[in-house]
């Protein structure tokens, strides 16, 4: 049972991460319920499609299936949420301008939750296939299905209380911050998918490797300990990077703050120096207005 | 913006396909491993250092499996009745242990690169 929790704990762990960044940065949003519900269900639906299929995956493109699926998974993973933290940074003006004309709260329509709701469902779709061949298989190979049912209930519960833990975590964090460090940490995330994804196209052969690994921190940090694990679903921990998941995770990284940084300013030229200083004021006022929604609701 | 972030995504699929074409697949030298009753069957293989090799492993379990080794950086699913192929990127000389994950406490093998 034990060895049961664990494994479905560590794949739940990268599903919570992601839902707990997600549900925090839409807070006081209207509809982000409903889209984090729906990208819940289609990740759920999809993970079993995904799971059912997996030979069909893994037999294509000579036996590098699997990999290139998710590395793909993870790309347009990594694109949306790229996307979404630039598209908020940009669109904070035109935010902050609508809750002040009409008062009223932020309309579904205008902040891209169906993006991030897809990130959420392919999360769930990656990481939820897993459970269910393994599942499928503890099961098949004759575990009773009691032990399969407790150790699957006690992994998920642990791993969804760590994503828990995580969203009330950042809901702490004072209005002024609060949308710099959840832009910072969904930049992280979205550089740990493509790093994942690196990883996976190097190994098929697709992509070079460089030098390989380019560091070792087993020894100070493995990945196979908690704090660890907890490090990779959340900024893409890894104790033996390669040449190549190094240069994207910090190219990724690199350019969501150089892009972040450029849509930031909404006047250019002669006006730069003003329009950015009010750029922050105005990004600063949009965390106040939402954390003050939230905190009314 | 959209054509921008459009151009970068564009820009970045170039650098791709650049790099995936410079590394067409070689012949390389290869190993078989098979996974039997949740055991890999040679739990122990002597591979050549400095090298890129493939690796073939067979699963003849009824049940999946989770090929990982986190001292090799490769994790795959190999599905009932089936082979999947891993590449292993050139190793230092050592050995390099690796689980099947859906069933740890079994399938327990290593590579041990000379």
């Amino acid at each position: 049972m034990l060895s049961i929790s664990i494994i479905v704990f560590r794949e739940v762990l990268e599903i919570a991460m992601i839902l707990g960044v997600v549900m925090a940065v839409t807070r006081g949003l209207v509809g982000r319920r409903r889209w984090t519900a729906a990208g819940i269900l289609g990740g759920l639906l999809g993970s079993a499609v995904v799971a059912y299929f997996t030979g069909a995956i893994s037999n294509t493109l000579d036996g590098m299936g699997q990999e290139v699926f998710n590395a793909l998974v993870l790309i347009l993973a990594t694109g949306l949420i790229g996307w979404t933290v630039v598209w908020m940074k940009s669109h904070s003006a035109a935010l902050v301008r609508q809750i002040k004309d009409v008062g009223k709260s932020v309309a579904a329509g205008e902040v891209p939750l169906h993006m991030l709701s897809v990130v959420v469902g392919l999360a769930m779709l990656r990481e939820g296939s897993e459970i269910v061949l393994f599942i499928y298989g503890a099961i098949a190979s004759g575990t009773p299905f009691l032990s399969v049912l407790a150790g699957f209930t006690f992994g998920l519960i642990s791993g969804s209380a760590v994503g828990a833990a995580l969203y009330f975590g950042l809901l702490t964090i004072s209005p002024k911050h609060f949308f710099s460090v959840t832009s910072f940490l969904l930049i992280f995330l979205a550089a740990g998918m493509l790093l994942q994804a690196v990883g996976l196209l190097t190994a098929v052969g697709w992509l070079p490797e460089g030098i390989s690994p380019l560091w070792d921190t087993s020894a100070i940090l493995s990945e196979k300990h908690v704090l660890g694990q907890l490090a990779n679903a959340l900024f893409g921990y890894t104790a033996r990077p390669s040449a190549a998941q190094a240069f994207a995770y910090f190219a990724t990284v690199a350019g969501l703050l150089f892009l972040n940084h450029l849509y930031s300013q909404p006047g250019k030229g002669k006006n730069h120096v003003r329009s950015k200083r009010k750029s922050n004021e105005q990004t600063h006022l949009l965390g106040l207005v939402i954390y003050g929604r939230s905190s009314n609701t | 913006m959209h054509k921008r972030v459009i151009r970068l995504s564009l820009m970045s699929l170039c650098v791709i396909g650049v790099f995936s074409s410079a590394a067409l697949a070689k012949e390389l030298k290869t190993f078989e491993i098979k996974i039997k009753d949740h055991r890999f069957v040679p739990s122990e293989i002597v591979v050549p250092a400095g090298e890129k090799i493939k690796l073939i492993i067979e699963n003849q379990d009824d049940t999946p499996e989770e090929f990982e080794s986190d001292s090799l950086r490769r994790e795959k699913i190999i599905p009932a009745h089936t082979k999947a192929q891993v590449f292993i990127p050139a190793l230092k000389p050592g050995e390099y242990s690796f689980v099947g994950e859906f069933h740890e406490e079994t399938a327990q093998g290593k590579l041990v690169a000379v």
